[in-house]
């Protein structure tokens, strides 16, 4: 039995925020307080100084494998989200082959489980090849460990195959994920359309492109009745869509990276191409909107929106480079900034990285109840680190924070009751 | 904060000279009258019966261009060559390097040939910023053109035309006209023109050859040409690339010119010792009449002219800044 003391342990699930003793054995968790009798303690690991909480649940992960291991591997992403104290990451259908077909589901997995560092679940492709024409056989990719349905950035243009997708999917109740994109008004786009891309001359990506399709989605998922998700928003405006439907009880979630609630377009002054993203940074009222729908719920889960990459792919002038950054290990860095500047305290913090994600999900994780698989993050809220090439254990090392310091380092990850990471310091 | 993250290229060396030339923004007046008054002295030493001076003798230039060009790398290889260094010319069709690992590539070829300044022209954005981020210190880079954003050394010589025709800036009204959303020359030029204090700079064309926000740049915007030209100094028109008839940005070439074309009558509405510019090459019948581009208002000859001078300014200009950087670091 592992005994994990001394710990602030939060659980917003069971609204816990209290320092005391949490006890697994089995793989589970089996007390919180109390030792629980007749079983022997074998490690007990400090965690004084340290916060104690359900492991993080990224709600996308574009892992690289199968199809693009020069960027990234399974084993080398879960390893980094391990070192995060992510404990499940929800992968992109976006592999090479994507995932519309259970051989990819299961492979992924399987290579997943082989390095038992963080759980991994697939998100299908809501159609073959992701080329919005041919349904995928969703019941059987849910069979295979298929946790939801996308389309990813690869927007289904014919709005009756859009209909037909959800309609199916509604039938076997599951869960659609948009990222919506209007790619007829993206276009060439590689930056928000605003003032800052007029003045670099770079190409920009209209707000209309998102809300367009958001507004769309929104009214087919109405008509279709289907669970649905919007990821990793961009746009206030997409947000003020979202609430009004929800005001009018249509039940759709939403999330948005993390890093959006830090950075706009102006960013990109200089063309650091670390600041080409897709959805891209936009203006600041859209970053206020975000933030604001955040504090006040709007948005229910941050998420790291992992895209690493090779450092070739970064290596370009800006347009020619490869869109996203390495975010898994500073997803709770960035989160705890905003705790820091009391935004949002860090109970709330914790649901969005866990209950509430897993909640969409509609999985049994996220929580620390007595009796749940033992995933869990221990960390240090204060503790500094420097990222670079080397602290940084993702394979892509295309973070916008190399060579800056950042606060919060996570020093234990237990996966199903398994110590999977131990910080060195 | 973390909200500062980025990456501010300089293009001065700790001096405050120039090192690189990559754009006109964010360069102090007194150095953009620097480059104007030593771009003077070489203009009249073309005039000369020997026109080349020793300055950047056994320097090597090189040439990049990345995008077809032959007027602006012909003006730049006569201006390397009037300061005796000796120029390499290579152009490079840009599908051979369209991913960055091969641009670099080619980078490091050429530096390892010991190359002093490389003059880049590039279809991307930007792309001048990243090669020199990317060079050996002590090279210098000019941007000869990158994709939209700037085309520092067209802006400079245009500055030149306006200066020589008009004696100084103060109170000039200046129109730039027609495709500004492509123009990396009209973004170089509104940059020196806020620099150096005229009254107004006006932009004049059709919603769909804005840029988004433009007036945040410190311009006017004119959609109506006979109202945006009225009163003007100077008047620079841009060049219509043919390709954009082909997208849905305009519906004609004649009824762009019906709008937007400079024409005598059009041009009458200016002030009546207002200057034409063109960036050249010129478009007759599309963006300007040929009585108008031939006429006694036109600038467009002694633009190129200005040019070799404005050039040979900067190149030996970037080539002491190079010198006389302390640090090394970019």
């Amino acid at each position: 039995m592992i005994k994990i003391t001394n710990g602030r342990v939060i659980d917003p699930a069971a609204e816990i925020d209290t320092i005391t003793d949490l006890y697994i054995n089995n793989g589970k968790i089996t007390a919180i307080g109390e030792a629980p009798s007749g079983v022997a303690v074998t490690e007990v690991i400090d965690a004084s100084n340290q916060v104690v909480c359900p492991g993080f649940i990224d709600l996308s992960v574009h892992l690289r494998e199968p199809g693009f291991t020069h960027k990234a591997t399974i084993a080398s992403e879960t390893n980094a989200a391990a070192s995060a104290g992510i404990t499940t990451l929800v992968c992109q259908p976006t592999t090479k082959p994507v995932i519309d077909s259970t051989a990819v589901a299961e492979l992924i997995q399987d290579r997943a489980q082989a390095t038992a560092k963080a759980r991994v679940l697939p998100i299908g492709a809501l159609t073959m090849g992701l080329e919005g024409k041919q349904l995928s056989p969703m019941a059987a990719l849910t069979k295979s460990g298929c946790i939801a349905f996308s389309n990813a950035r690869a927007t289904i243009a014919n709005s009756q195959a859009l209909l037909r997708c959800l309609e199916y999917a509604n039938t076997h109740d599951l869960l659609v994920i948009f990222n919506p994109q209007d790619n007829s008004l993206v276009a060439n786009g590689v930056m928000h359309e605003g003032s800052t891309a007029s003045h670099m001359g770079l190409v920009g990506i209209p707000e209309s492109a998102e809300t367009i399709e958001v507004a769309r989605c929104l009214i087919l998922i109405e008509q279709s009745g289907v669970r649905a998700h919007f990821g990793q928003l961009s746009c206030q405006r997409s947000i003020s869509l979202i609430t009004q439907a929800r005001n009018s009880g249509l039940q759709v979630t939403a999330d948005v990276a993390v890093h959006h609630l830090f950075f706009t377009d102006e960013n990109a002054k200089g063309f650091n191409s670390m600041f080409h993203l897709q959805p891209p940074l936009r203006s600041q009222l859209d970053r206020a909107g975000l933030l604001n729908a955040m504090v006040t719920d709007g948005i229910q889960a941050i998420c790291s929106d992992h895209q690493p990459h090779e450092e070739a792919a970064k290596h370009a002038p800006f347009a020619a480079t490869d869109a996203g950054i390495s975010g898994l290990e500073t997803l709770l860095p960035l989160g705890l900034q905003l705790v820091d500047r009391g935004l949002i305290s860090l109970p709330q913090l914790i649901e969005k990285l866990t209950y509430s994600p897993a909640k969409i999900l509609n999985i049994a994780e996220g929580t620390l109840a007595i009796g749940s698989r033992a995933d869990i993050a221990i960390f240090d809220p204060q503790a500094t680190w420097m990222v670079d090439k080397d602290s940084l254990l993702s394979a892509g090392k295309n973070s916008i924070f190399l060579g800056s310091e950042l606060k919060g380092k996570v020093t234990h990850t237990l996966l199903a009751g398994e110590i999977v990471y131990r910080s060195q310091i | 904060m973390i909200e500062s993250i980025g990456n501010n290229q300089s293009q001065l060396n700790d001096k405050g000279q120039l090192k690189h030339f990559l754009t006109t923004e964010d360069l102090p007046a007194s150095l953009l009258i620097e480059i104007l008054d030593t771009a003077n002295s070489f203009l009249d030493m073309s005039s000369q019966q020997v026109k080349k001076v020793p300055l950047l003798r056994g320097k090597t230039i090189v040439n990049l261009f990345f995008e077809p060009s032959t007027r602006t790398s012909s003006t730049f290889e006569l201006a390397a060559k009037r300061l005796s260094a000796d120029v390499l010319n290579l152009n490079i069709s840009s599908s051979s390097t369209s991913k960055g690992e091969s641009l670099k590539d080619t980078l490091m070829t050429l530096e390892a040939m010991h190359a002093d300044m490389f003059v880049v022209r590039h279809p991307d954005s930007g792309a001048a910023h990243f090669i020199a981020n990317q060079v050996t210190p002590r090279i210098a880079v000019i941007n000869a053109g990158d994709g939209r954003h700037a085309h520092p050394t067209q802006a400079m010589l245009d500055m030149l035309t306006i200066k020589r025709c008009k004696g100084s800036f103060q109170g000039l009204v200046v129109a730039i006209v027609g495709d500004i959303l492509h123009s990396r020359v009209a973004r170089s030029q509104i940059h020196a023109l806020r620099t150096l204090g005229v009254a107004e700079i006006r932009v004049i064309a059709p919603k769909t050859l804005l840029p988004k926000d433009i007036e945040m740049m410190g311009v006017k915007v004119f959609t109506n040409f006979e109202q945006g030209i009225k009163d003007c100094d100077v008047v620079g028109m841009l060049r219509l690339q043919k390709e954009r008839m082909n997208s849905a940005l305009l519906p004609s070439e004649s009824e762009f010119y019906n709008h937007y074309g400079l024409s005598s009558a059009k041009l009458a509405l200016a002030k009546p010792d207002a200057i034409v510019m063109h960036p050249g090459p010129i478009n007759r019948g599309v963006e300007i009449e040929s009585a108008v581009a031939d006429g006694p208002q036109s600038t467009i000859l002694q633009q190129v002219t200005n040019g070799i001078a404005v050039r040979m300014a900067v190149m030996s200009m970037a080539i002491t800044g190079q010198l006389n950087a302390c640090d090394p670091r970019i």
